[in-house]
């Protein structure tokens, strides 16, 4: 039964999907896509493997910066630009893994941030990524050579394919029998060693797979909008991935979805109070963690499930 | 090798900032005996259990087990090696139903569980292996239940089964009766000497009528070092432990 249900789940997500660009605006829907990617990615980390990283920023920008780079300068097509930035994903989050893995809570949450910071100042400091400015006028080009990206609607299918790839892949990863060991891991670490498992390796996997999506993410943003800037490795930003978990419902599939396209849609529809958007998101998730502690998605199914 | 003892500590010593909660103990594990080390709080019971797993390292002394010096390995190596532990306060995977909790035990065993592409599924055929465990708890009927929502007691035959999952050679109990209601303590000792029957225990307790009814062999810890060993009848019959222990207790 919870196997059917998950099954018209992913039937009516892949089919709304198809028709979301004839009813909304393709190109606010693509921007929420590349954030959803992003928040599924570190929704792997936080709500399956109870690690809280404040550095994925770091992962997201620099790979825009990186597959932007590539695109533009080196003239690669763009799929292989993609690859390239969520290889460079998998490659930071191996450094910073490694770093920082061995520490807990608030001091793993710590060291994620130093070595984003550093990679911030690295992207400010270096000519090739245009300084304040960022990286703009990146060409879509044609995927495999055939398929013309600068039409929107094709890009937005193109941007629906990779969001729908990583998004199965997080849910197989869930899933899987080093899933449930992550899961162990985030209900009682001491208890999972105690059983024989390296722990550590677990955490520095889900960790690295975490970092390659959210470059891939990254990317894929960066080709969307043909912009890669430093607002995508600010810290701002890994506090944003944080804020789309956490209110669409940390640790459940759906949720950072669901988080992601709130606060894409309230970025958007806010825009005219200026300044004033971040206090209206900040009330925002004030009620949210207040209200709904489990976050909307969480919250729903708890309710269903209820039943 | 001497296969007489399964585990033995020589001159096991824990030092923390100025404070020496072991000092110096020997201790030795008869292979397939149920031992018991028990004591006052504060005599660094819990201290030597968490050298014994790793969980600390001692600052001097050595651990020898099966033979081989351990000494210097790492948690989840000994747990490998079949020497595994419980915990004080129950350690069970909570937001997991009761029967992932045992099968993600099992897993370790059957080497997939680096295995992130393929689906759970790929598990199904632990499955029988699992209910069988549960039926030894006599929790199979429990088996979809989300375990956070058992009743104490189950919880502490939950991580038992989850426990003898991993087949260990020595088990390691701290304080399995710890918390629990009258009615599940019995139960547990049923469990416990049913386990025990084929592999050997060593557990912390102070329940001392579980420890008499239970036991093969008592250790009595003071001021972290032996103070007493022997079988209950000579450990509650020598004086000093009489002091020591007894006189707290009463």
């Amino acid at each position: 039964m919870t196997f059917d249900r998950t099954r018209l789940g992913f039937i009516a997500l892949v089919a709304a999907g198809l028709v979301a660009p004839y009813l909304i605006y393709p190109v606010f829907l693509m921007k929420g896509l590349c954030f959803a990617l992003f928040a599924c990615a570190f929704n792997l980390l936080l709500g399956y493997t109870g690690l809280l990283s404040f550095g994925h920023a770091a992962f997201f920008g620099s790979a825009a910066y990186l597959s932007g780079h590539v695109i533009k300068e080196l003239g690669v097509p763009p799929e292989v630009g993609i690859l390239i930035g969520t290889l460079l994903g998998l490659g930071l989050g191996l450094i910073f893994g490694s770093l920082a893995i061995r520490r807990q809570g608030i001091y793993f949450a710590m060291i994620t941030l130093a070595l984003a910071q550093m990679v911030f100042f690295l992207c400010l400091q270096i000519k090739e990524t245009g300084g304040e400015d960022g990286l703009q006028g990146i060409p879509r080009g044609r995927l495999f050579g055939a398929i013309d990206l600068s039409d929107t609607l094709t890009m937005y299918y193109f941007v629906l394919a990779v969001f729908l790839i990583g998004f199965f892949f997080i849910y197989r990863v869930v899933h899987s029998p080093f899933g449930q060991v992550l899961k162990a891991i985030r209900e009682n670490e001491p208890r999972a060693i105690s059983l024989g498992y390296d722990t550590d390796r677990f955490k520095l996997i889900a960790f690295v797979l975490s970092a390659g999506l959210s470059g891939l993410a990254g990317a894929t943003k960066a080709l969307v909008f043909q912009l890669a800037s430093l607002t995508d490795v600010h810290w701002q930003m890994s506090g944003e991935v944080v804020l789309m978990a956490l209110v669409g419902g940390v640790g459940t599939i759906y949720g950072p979805l669901a988080g992601a396209f709130i606060i894409v849609t309230m970025q958007n529809y806010l825009s005219g109070f200026g300044s004033w958007v971040t206090i209206i998101m900040g009330c925002v998730f004030v009620a949210c963690v207040l209200l709904f502690r489990k976050g909307v998605v969480g919250e729903l199914s708890g309710l269903l499930t209820r039943r | 090798m001497n296969m007489e003892y399964i585990l033995e500590t020589r001159g096991l010593v824990k030092e923390f900032k100025g404070f020496t909660a072991v000092a110096g103990v020997d201790l030795k594990v008869r292979r397939g005996s149920i031992h018991a080390l028990i004591g006052p709080n504060g005599a660094g019971k819990t201290t030597v259990f968490n050298l014994l797993t790793k969980f600390l390292e001692p600052t001097r002394g050595a651990i020898v087990y099966r033979g081989q010096d351990i000494t210097w390995r790492r948690p989840a190596q000994v747990a490998r090696m079949g020497l595994v532990r419980s915990f004080q306060i129950s350690a069970v995977f909570p937001h997991l139903s009761v029967r992932d909790n045992v099968r993600v035990a099992l897993q370790r065993a059957s080497g997939k569980s680096f295995h992130f592409w393929r689906s759970e599924r790929s598990l199904d055929g632990l499955n029988d292996r699992v209910m069988a465990l549960l039926d030894e708890v006599d929790l199979r009927s429990f088996a979809d239940v989300v375990t956070v929502e058992l009743p104490y007691g189950r919880k502490r035959a939950l991580e038992l089964a989850t426990t003898l999952a991993v087949d260990p050679e020595l088990l390691l109990l701290d304080e399995p009766t710890s918390g629990m209601g009258h009615e599940d303590v019995g139960r547990v000792t049923e469990l416990i000497r049913r386990v025990a029957q084929q592999r050997t225990v060593l557990m912390v307790e102070h329940n001392l009528s579980l420890v008499a009814n239970l036991s093969d062999r008592i250790t009595v810890l003071q001021h972290g070092s032996v103070l007493a060993e022997g079988s209950y009848a000579e450990i509650s019959s020598n004086p000093q432990v009489m002091e020591a222990y007894m006189g707290n207790a009463a």
